[in-house]
């Protein structure tokens, strides 16, 4: 069985609307961090191990009553708290997620949790389920750390894949490959935004997924171009473009609609812990598969048409005949 | 070729073997249980999976500066009199924010350069000198260096202890290491626990066990206390307030002076046994250790008849009177009570803390909740990789055996990497594995349908295979190369899941340059040798 064959479909005809439909969705986003910015302070509602604070996650034998909750920490004089249902999915667990804000005393760190459920204790008639709750107490410093930590272990990993991409093939291509993949973290961490969904250490790590990724596929149709190149130098770079990307669509569609349905299985049995992180993947599968084709390859052509604009004797970006 | 190929064939079911000892070992029966403590043995599970606590302890390292900078005050000023130099005070200009900093006042002009050589003689090693001017003030500020190593003492003392302490406990493969996020961190991990309130109270206290000579008291306050000595205690003195009803039966809040410098300390003891004593009121038996024996058989038998107390965080504990010589053992009844006595006794079994802790991040996860994790993270994995299999046999025919045995021996490679290397399986690991398959999957599509490619374009099946393999290599070499880059730099940067999810990434991916390409090229072959002439492969 075959999806494609022989297809010959010019893409970079199509770049116009792929600029429209990058430009809409970034936009959105960054409106939407916009807001969250003047709202709360960050761009993006941060979990709680960036965040600091407290956070209470207790299953309850019978079904918890939200409202009954909230009088109870009421009453025990707990300010600020936030009752929700965890795990809206299977309501069988009977769990609740109770969040206190950040401390911004270190020491007093540690009464928040013994609050919460000396209050439950006391004033909420429902036995907790002792083997199920779960307990994060962050630390102002912790979560600061945490953040550069994430911050700068993502635009390194970024430096570190440039520097191989122009060891391996040439600049220009390194640097189209890491504005792609920057495309691909900026829509994702926007529907993020967009969607008012939390972003914590995890998420993180999908992000760095979805970034090799995105320079997987990429590369792919680099190598492609390469290859193409080197063995038709009179071919127009559009044209070797074009080529090249139908001749991997096949692979492009095959691996992505593999990989896609795999996050989708994470996304839909992997319960609450894992749902940020399978939502930035199934997002950034699809924004991945995207801008490798309609980000990247058409910024190599964007900066050769350029060049010749300029008047610059024309130098196609073939690669070093390097090995392979 | 043929012999070969059996080569290749044997090293593959070489590995797999290893691979497969590497995580499952010889279990003692092939009953599922039996297979799957076996496996547990190896690779060991996170907190999020299988329950337990994890902190993160900040070592206020400001408290063992202060205590150095303490105890040089006193030598200062013991110096200064031994060398006949007078001075109005030696003190901290601020021992909150600048422990780090002592400074004389008032020295004899006359006297300047006598101080100077003085102070530089005995503390240019450790500390810098300043001042001297016309305003007879020196400054004495302990070397960056110094500090630095004082630190990094500390935090090790720090860690030393706490391990004592949770090994103490009971604790089933705890973690005590630094946390290297920020600085003079500790990170603490105790699977299995669920109620930190006592695990942190011990592994907090910083109860150490003193006992000072006594000069006198007991006094009804510090005026009192002072009106001894003309207003001011000389240096080698200090005032401590007493705990409740000593045995004495002096009033709770009675003053004593005592010795600053204590007979026997903290490590002193060897251990520490809460009991009572014949009449019936709780006792800590003790035991010095040899030297410090010698040492208190030294004080006890010159100040018989004398009192000495025993001081517990700043408190005086009991006042009692030197009856007889003691060597190494002993008895002291005081005001404690009985939780102060359980974790006095476990305290002196594992020596002090330099400095106080503070928790600085705190998470426990209950152990029906990691269950659920590791059925959901498992689950998710299994049907990923089932729809996966499935497809591929579905669109690649015959080949898509191949690549099915490619995927799941990359599996099995990365399962025993792991038992080898005895890694903590996590829930982002469990995302690294799933995220494995991917690019396994993403190895063998690239090579199939550049296989494809060639065979349209009327190659034979051996050459077709061939040049398949070939040319996808350079692709999959690169973006394997690059994921790893990648991979490796977050395991470098990251902390906690983030690092669990390269480490199984990184693994997987190694694993899968040699499952896709040289794996799956033997299968190739081998099944080449078993196709008729002028046979299509199947793919």
């Amino acid at each position: 069985m075959e999806l494609f064959r022989n297809v010959s479909v010019d893409w970079l005809r199509l770049k116009w609307y792929f600029l429209g439909f990058s430009l809409i969705f970034s936009v959105a986003g960054v409106s939407s961090m916009a807001w969250h910015w003047h709202q709360i302070g960050t761009p993006v509602p941060l979990g709680v191990d960036f965040r600091g604070g407290t956070e209470v996650e207790v299953q309850f034998v019978n079904t918890p009553d939200i409202g009954v909750i909230r009088q109870a920490m009421d009453a025990s004089g707990i300010k600020d708290a936030r009752v929700q249902r965890y795990d809206e999915t299977r309501p069988s667990l009977n769990a609740v997620l109770i969040s206190l804000p950040e401390q911004h005393n270190e020491t007093e760190l540690e009464t928040g949790q013994k609050q919460v459920l000396d209050a439950l204790n006391g004033h909420y008639p429902n036995a907790i389920v002792p083997a199920g709750t779960k307990v994060d107490v962050v630390g102002p410093t912790v979560g600061h750390q945490l953040e550069r930590q994430a911050l700068l272990a993502t635009l390194y990993s970024l430096a570190g894949m440039l520097v191989y991409l122009w060891f391996r093939f040439q600049l220009i291509y390194g640097v189209a490959a890491v504005v792609a993949v920057f495309h691909d973290t900026l829509i994702t961490v926007g529907f993020f935004a967009l969607l008012n969904k939390e972003i914590s250490l995890t998420v993180i790590a999908a992000i760095l997924t979805l970034i090799g990724y995105s320079m997987n596929d990429t590369i792919v149709v680099f190598d492609r171009i390469r290859e193409n190149l080197r063995l038709s130098r009179r071919e127009s770079l559009p044209d070797v473009v074009n080529r090249s990307i139908n001749q991997t669509l096949s692979r492009t569609v095959l691996t992505s609609g593999l990989t896609f349905l795999t996050v989708l299985s994470l996304y839909i049995f992997g319960g609450q812990v894992l749902n940020g992180f399978s939502f930035a993947l199934v997002v950034g599968i699809l924004i991945g598969t995207y801008s490798s084709i309609a980000v990247a390859a058409p910024m190599l052509v964007a900066w050769q048409e350029s060049r010749a604009g300029k008047g610059k004797t024309t130098v196609l970006p073939a690669a070093r005949r390097s090995r392979g | 070729m043929n012999k070969n190929l059996n080569k290749k064939m044997a090293l593959i079911i070489a590995c797999l073997a290893v691979c497969v000892y590497g995580f499952v070992g010889f279990p003692s029966g092939f009953s599922g249980k039996a297979l799957t403590d076996s496996i547990t043995k190896r690779i060991h599970l996170g907190l999020d999976l299988r329950g337990g606590a994890h902190l993160i302890l900040q070592v206020v390292v400001s408290e063992a500066i202060g205590a150095e900078t303490d105890d040089a005050i006193g030598r200062v000023q013991q110096d200064l009199k031994t060398a006949n130099l007078t001075y109005t005070q030696v003190y901290k200009p601020d021992p909150v924010n600048h422990p780090e900093v002592i400074r004389v006042e008032g020295t004899a002009p006359a006297g300047t350069s006598a101080v100077r050589s003085t102070l530089d003689d005995k503390f240019s090693n450790q500390y810098d000198l300043g001042g001297g001017g016309a305003d007879n003030t020196w400054t004495l500020t302990m070397k960056p260096s110094v500090e630095t190593a004082l630190e990094q003492k500390t935090v090790d003392q720090a860690i030393e202890t706490i391990t004592d302490r949770v090994n103490s406990l009971g604790v089933s493969e705890p973690v005590v290491s630094p946390y290297g996020l920020g600085k003079n961190e500790i990170l603490v991990e105790l699977p299995g626990i669920s109620d930190l309130e006592q695990v942190k109270s011990i592994i907090q206290s910083t109860a150490r066990l003193e006992v000072h000579a006594v000069v006198g008291g007991p006094f009804k306050d510090e005026q009192e206390a002072l009106a001894g000595s003309n207003g001011a205690l000389p240096p080698d003195e200090m005032l401590l307030h007493g705990s409740g009803n000593l045995a004495t039966g002096s009033d709770s809040d009675a003053v004593f002076v005592l010795k600053r410098v204590p007979v026997v300390a903290g490590s002193d003891f060897r251990s520490a046994d809460p009991g009572t004593d014949q009449n019936g009121r709780s006792a800590v038996h003790f035991t010095l250790t040899n030297e410090a024996g010698d040492k208190f058989y030294d004080y006890t038998s010159k100040n018989v008849g004398q009192s000495m107390a025993v001081v517990m965080e700043n408190r005086v504990k009991e006042v009692a009177n030197i009856q007889n010589p003691i060597r190494d053992t002993g008895e002291i009844v005081g005001s404690f009570s009985p939780t102060e006595l359980d974790v006095l006794s476990k305290m002196l079994r594992t020596g002090a803390l330099p400095a106080s802790l503070n928790p600085i991040e705190d998470r426990t996860v209950g152990a029906s909740l990691g269950a659920d994790s590791i059925r959901e993270g498992v689950t998710a994995a299994v049907v990923g990789v089932l729809v996966v299999m499935a497809f591929m046999l579905f669109y690649y025919r015959g080949s898509g055996i191949n690549a099915d045995l490619a995927l799941f021996l990359n599996l099995v490679i990365l399962l025993g990497f792991m038992g080898y290397t005895n890694s903590v399986l996590t829930l982002p690991g469990i995302a690294g594995v799933i995220l494995t398959i991917g690019m396994g999957v993403d190895s063998n599509v690239l090579i199939f349908e550049r296989i494809r490619e060639e065979v349209r374009s009327g190659k034979a099946p051996a050459a077709a295979i061939d040049q398949g393999f070939a040319h996808a290599w350079t692709t999959i070499f690169d973006t394997h190369v690059t994921t790893i880059v990648s991979a490796a730099i977050l395991f470098l940067f990251g902390s906690g899941p983030v690092k669990g999810f390269a480490v199984t990434l990184t693994f997987g991916l190694a694993a899968n340059l040699f499952t896709a390409v040289y794996v799956s090229r033997v299968i190739f072959e081998w099944h080449l040798g078993r196709l008729k002439p002028g046979e299509a492969i199947s793919i």
